[in-house]
């Protein structure tokens, strides 16, 4: 049995893309197996997941989230789509963060942050020039839902700390430390460590200018704890905070949430 | 007397707290994360607990930038 636009279809040996579109969708013009785009050639195998689309067409809400979720690595978004991550602090990481696990899938975020996007954001920063003055939260939920409308957003826009973060994240499955200041780092990685055992964490340090990318290590601390950094590159005059550097590490956690969502770490 | 920081020996003036300890490393202690003896530490903490003979220190420090 093949599933074609996620409705099921009898597989018949030497089948070819092009003869399946013929029959169910003369004017489609992208042709994707199994997630990856392929063409009209192609033989299919039996359990193939196929999908049919006309370039441009509009789409129901229901068939667009199929199709986005075609993309997603099979068995990976099925694993993700219920996870709650939480993530705090929407700058040059928490941004890039939420980016990326909006993108694989990642079924809810909890965004937190209390400022607004200012211009110097903008260098590094998941938000655009029309955003300048809106609180990041707003910004970055209206960025999001162009990406994925399926995704399910909550904000947090005051001021966190030792006290609320535990009430503020409760049930969160893994929680993404992407703070600026120091200070605020290590209070949010003291309060999970003895406030909130169960949570997956992955923190940042040491992300700032233009040093070899390979210093950026993610380094285990314990079990589901994590850090992302160099360790020493810290943001000063002269070593700023740069989109490529802070996207490297981002990135770098953004895949160790991953891993913690499917239980690989 | 000899302690233990970050899994390697040092040399620590008896009875020392743990925040003037992380000050004499040039850190602000407010950035750093401090397991002592296997326990992490309250940020209230920093002030009162002393360091003793043998101590076991592991310290998380955070840099600025994100």
């Amino acid at each position: 049995m093949l599933k074609v636009n996620e409705r099921p279809y009898e597989f018949t040996p030497g089948l070819r893309l092009a003869e399946l579109a013929r029959r169910l969708k003369p004017d489609a013009d992208v042709f994707i197996v199994n997630g990856f785009p392929v063409p009209p050639a192609t033989e299919l195998q039996d359990h193939d997941h196929c999908w049919l689309i006309r370039r441009g067409e509009k789409m129901g809400l229901e068939e667009m989230e199929r199709l986005l979720y075609a993309r997603h690595t099979p068995g990976v978004q099925a694993r993700i789509k219920d996870s709650r991550v939480g993530i705090m602090g929407l700058g040059g990481l928490g941004s890039v963060v939420a980016v990326a696990l909006a993108r694989i899938g990642v079924g809810g975020l909890l965004l937190a942050d209390y400022d607004l996007v200012e211009p110097s954001n903008l260098n590094r920063q998941q938000f655009f020039v029309d955003q300048v003055g809106m609180k990041k939260t707003e910004a970055l939920r209206q960025n999001l839902a162009r990406i994925n409308p399926y995704l399910r957003v909550e904000t947090f826009d005051q001021e966190l700390t030792e006290e609320n973060i535990p009430l503020v994240f409760a049930g969160v499955k893994v929680l993404v430390e992407c703070f600026d200041g120091p200070r605020m780092k290590a209070l949010a990685l003291r309060t999970a460590l003895t406030r909130m055992p169960e949570a997956g964490y992955v923190g940042a340090s040491g992300l700032a200018g233009y040093g070899e990318n390979d210093l950026i290590r993610t380094r285990r601390l314990r079990p589901h704890v994590y850090i992302v950094g160099d360790g020493e590159a810290e943001a000063r005059p002269g070593q700023g905070l740069m989109a490529p550097r802070v996207g490297i590490a981002a990135h770098h956690q953004a895949n160790q949430v991953l891993r913690l969502l499917l239980g690989l770490d | 007397m000899k302690i233990i920081v970050n899994g390697e020996d040092r040399q620590a003036p008896p009875g020392i707290t743990v925040a003037a300890y992380v000050a004499t490393l040039g850190f602000d202690p407010e950035t750093v994360v401090v397991e002592l003896d296997g326990q992490i530490l309250g940020r209230f903490e920093y002030d009162e607990r002393r360091l003793a003979e043998g101590a076991e220190l592991e310290l998380i420090r955070f840099v600025g930038g994100g």
